[in-house]
């Protein structure tokens, strides 16, 4: 299958491919370029190497196992309420981690719910910190990430299968084997390997939850290497491993899916005949409980927290909330600059070892990024008077791959469905994205935008390199409220930026869904 | 043609505004915030320099001056306003600081004799608790007992510097075996202060380390009294925020004038209540109504400047195996 079934130009996708990867590593080289010559990596840097990987993979495997019978719940069942849960779905995601931290401490903290629970039975208090309070934190991140994935896969398999499957009277385990595991075989490496790449940039969870030095990440020594040691050197060294580990897993997670196509359908809308059952009835209705505790018991107390501080608010808040409006609006349009093209070069390939690059934004660190550019604009330019374009292309560099893992398998069917078609009717060019792929790409397109945007509105990423006052963002202005023993208004500034951020996504998420079932 | 007009209006604009001196001031970013003390001192400044000064917060004391090592000579800034005594040796290790010249009178607990950096707030670092705790009164105390502890990172925050300093100051060669001790006592570790606080309100841990006023904040701003800070017989660890003129400065009067200017009277007197420290000089009218509650160390420690770097690194080792085991 060398022969290419359609005719969509690779100039463009190779351009912003290339784009993407100049903009990581002139960041990279001006950092090794202003750095003495010093010696390579410490055993210390090296257990860190070795922490982070661990936790990230714990992370990832069980992010994605879990999401696994979330999504399949939420892709069987018709309640009042759905809609509004998988837009919740992307709020843990967008939040400062400190934030998250809090929200995840009242339930399962020293004093949280849980142990007063079991205070009240007579058990010994559990503490959340230590390697499982970290990979804890991660999943409650990443699940509700996994499954809205997953859940695209779902949806991705057409309603005629199950119609079939139905007057077939297949078993809820035939159909599995038959329908649901091969699209799992397809999604499943894509999503671990990109929560894999998250939580190995993690530094102030980690660090938090960890419990101590014992929980030293890369991030955290490339931190240090920055801005206690200014070892410039050190820190780009780390910054490669941290790239090379990243790079390692996307690739190897990428090959591993398997090219095979789910066939197309007529677009009707779902109706399940399986899982009727009782039994299957009350996995679905535990998981998805289950699921909505872990996720909003700690959002309930982030919005709880928030509600006293919110009405007293300093008017340099809500400047920083419309600059990071602002931000999030720059993010998407230069994201959808870069991640189309990208997309359509990676979905006419066979194999899916392309989209690696689109993880690098993600896995070279934020202030390694933030500090190179800084470097190559000081002798031309006042940073500070750039910070807002150049933390908007980092969201969007950080975003791509979400939104690639988004687009990609979408448009892979797309074009497998109607490429030959496409090819009889001879559309190419932009006729061919106006006419069929945007069209069809639409809820994704909607899901990618939103994601974009809230993740932009809650980033603290750069800006913090680059800010002056009248350019912060909410999140650095929530920051320097704790800052300053404000609590109760930073609390309240967490609540608007919760608020801000859903609000994102749940307009880009809902133009998406216009007319749509799903 | 338009462009060239409009870039002649530009360069024309830029004139005018350079008739009036700009003095650039690096600092960290809780300084700046309307809450800080960043305002009031710009008032108070520009009525007597007629002259325009320049704010620009970025981080804390540790980005400061990882952000002024990248831009080397060419930067714009005239004074850095935020190093702390822990960082001053690193800072004087650039050559991009020149001496001071002005006289104050400072009411620090040690004597003051760097001729480049002027001090102009301090505080003690302290372990805060509420009110109905009965507290230790040293590190070993501490350790014995079963009381949960929030600390911060050395690596990455400067309170938890201040404190690894603080045990190696008060135990030399002792100190690895405190730290062992003091190990199963820390709930965590976090990236700064903030973490750090925010979890202690939690209720995450039963004492945090920050400063001995950090009750007065509870006290002035929220009147909230349950707060107070335990007294170590070892002593306290200081802290001292100075400022320093750069060498590379195009305002060398301009910049000492502020100098001066940050530690007179108008200055010290608003630093209390908004940077929540004590002033380097005692303002006339004495410290707000609050801070004479909070608690006095019998002893103040600080480790001279130039010996930081290597007891640094030293003390960080022993911290990092204490606490990796």
């Amino acid at each position: 299958m060398a022969e290419r079934a359609v005719a969509l130009s690779d100039r463009t996708g190779l351009i912003a491919a290339a784009l993407v990867a100049a903009l990581i590593l002139a960041a990279l080289v001006a950092v090794f370029a202003a750095a003495d010559v010093g010696g390579g990596l410490g055993a210390a840097d090296w257990a860190a190497v070795r922490f982070t990987a661990m936790q990230a993979v714990l992370s990832a495997l069980i992010s994605v196992l879990l999401a696994v019978p979330v999504a399949r719940a939420l892709a069987r069942r018709r309640f009042a309420g759905r809609g509004a849960l998988i837009t919740l779905l992307g709020a843990p995601f967008i939040l400062p981690v400190i934030v998250a931290v809090l929200g995840l401490l009242t339930v399962f903290g020293r004093s949280g719910m849980l142990n007063q629970i079991g205070g009240q039975l007579g058990l010994p208090p559990v503490s959340i910190y230590g390697l499982h309070g970290v990979v804890l934190a991660h999943v409650f991140f990443n699940l509700p990430l996994a499954t809205r994935l997953l859940l695209q896969g779902w949806q991705s398999i057409p309603s005629e299968r199950f119609r079939l499957a139905g007057q077939l009277k297949m078993t809820p385990r035939a159909l599995f084997l038959a329908l649901e595991w091969p699209m799992l075989r397809q999604v499943l490496p894509g999503v671990g390997a990109l929560i894999f790449v998250i939580c190995l940039t993690s530094f102030a969870v980690a660090l938090t939850l960890g419990g101590g030095p014992r929980a030293t990440t890369i991030e955290l020594a490339i931190y240090q290497a920055f801005r206690f040691d200014f070892d410039l050197g050190r820190a780009a060294l780390l910054s490669v491993v941290q790239l090379v580990l990243a790079g390692g897993a996307a690739v190897a997670a990428l090959w591993l899916i398997p090219a095979i196509g789910l066939g197309g359908g007529l677009d009707r809308p779902l109706r399940r005949w399986d899982a009727r059952g009782g039994v299957q009835r009350g996995i679905d209705v535990t998981a998805i409980v289950l699921a909505a505790l872990f996720l909003l018991l700690p959002l309930g107390a982030v919005v709880l927290r928030g509600l006293r501080g919110v009405f007293h608010l300093p008017l340099t808040v809500w400047q920083a909330a419309m600059n990071s409006i602002l931000v999030a609006g720059l993010s998407v349009l230069v994201l959808a600059v870069l991640a189309l093209p990208l997309a359509g070069w990676i979905a006419t390939r066979r194999r899916g070892g392309a989209e690696a690059i689109g993880l690098m934004g993600l896995a070279a660190s934020p202030l390694m990024i933030g500090t190179g550019w800084f470097i190559l604009i000081n002798p031309v330019l006042d940073p500070a008077r750039l910070s807002l374009p150049v933390t908007s292309l980092v969201n969007a560099l950080m975003a791509l791959p979400f939104v690639l893992r988004i687009l990609v398998p979408r448009l892979r069917e797309t074009l497998q469905d109607y490429g030959p078609l496409t090819q009889t009717l001879g559309m190419r060019g932009w006729a061919l994205w106006r006419l069929l792929v945007l069209p069809r790409l639409r809820p994704q397109l909607g899901f990618a935008a939103g994601l974009t945007g809230a993740l932009s509105v809650g980033d603290l990423g750069v800006i913090a390199l680059f800010a002056d006052q009248e350019r912060a963002t909410l999140p650095l202005q929530m920051y320097r409220l704790m800052g300053a023993y404000r609590m109760e208004a930073a609390a309240g500034a967490a609540l608007l930026l919760l608020v801000l951020a859903l609000a994102v996504f749940f307009i880009c998420d809902k133009w998406g869904r216009w007319h749509a079932d799903a | 043609m338009k462009y060239l007009t409009l870039a002649a209006g530009l360069m024309g604009a830029t004139a005018a505004l350079a008739e009036t001196p700009e003095l650039t001031v690096y600092t960290y970013d809780s300084f700046v915030t309307e809450w800080g003390p960043g305002p009031a001192i710009e008032k108070g400044f520009e009525a007597e320099c007629g002259c325009d000064l320049n704010f620009v917060g970025m981080g804390d004391g540790a980005a400061l001056l990882a952000r002024l090592k990248l831009e080397g000579a060419r930067s714009d800034a005239d004074i850095v306003l935020g190093l702390d005594t822990s960082l001053v040796a690193a800072a004087k290790e650039t050559d991009l600081f020149a001496p001071s010249d002005l006289d104050a009178d400072y009411d620090l607990p040690i004597t003051w004799e760097d001729d480049v950096f002027v001090p102009y707030d301090w505080g003690y670092f302290a372990f805060v608790h509420g009110t109905d705790l009965t507290a230790p009164t040293d590190f070993k105390a501490l350790a014995a007992s079963d009381l949960k502890i929030v600390i911060q990172d050395p690596r990455s925050s400067t309170p938890g510097l201040g404190l690894l300093m603080w045990v190696k100051a008060a135990y030399g060669d002792d100190a690895p075996e405190i730290w062992a001790d003091l190990a199963d006592n820390i709930v965590t570790v976090t990236k700064g202060w903030s973490e750090a606080y925010g979890l202690f309100l939690e209720g995450e841990a039963d004492m945090v380390l920050s400063y001995t006023t950090s009750p007065a904040y509870h006290l002035i701003a929220e009147e909230d009294d349950s707060k107070t800070a335990a007294v170590f017989d070892e002593g306290h660890y200081m802290q001292i925020e100075v400022a320093g003129k750069l060498a590379g400065s195009d305002q060398p009067e301009l910049a000492d004038q502020f100098l001066q200017y940050l530690v007179s009277d108008a200055a010290q007197s608003v630093l209390p209540t908004t940077n929540w420290m004590y002033p380097a000089v005692t303002p006339k009218a004495g410290l707000p109504e609050g801070f004479d509650g909070m608690i006095q160390p019998g002893k103040a420690l600080l480790v001279p400047n130039d010996e930081v770097p290597a007891l640094r690194e030293e003390a960080l080792d022993e911290w990092l195996n204490a606490l990796s085991r």
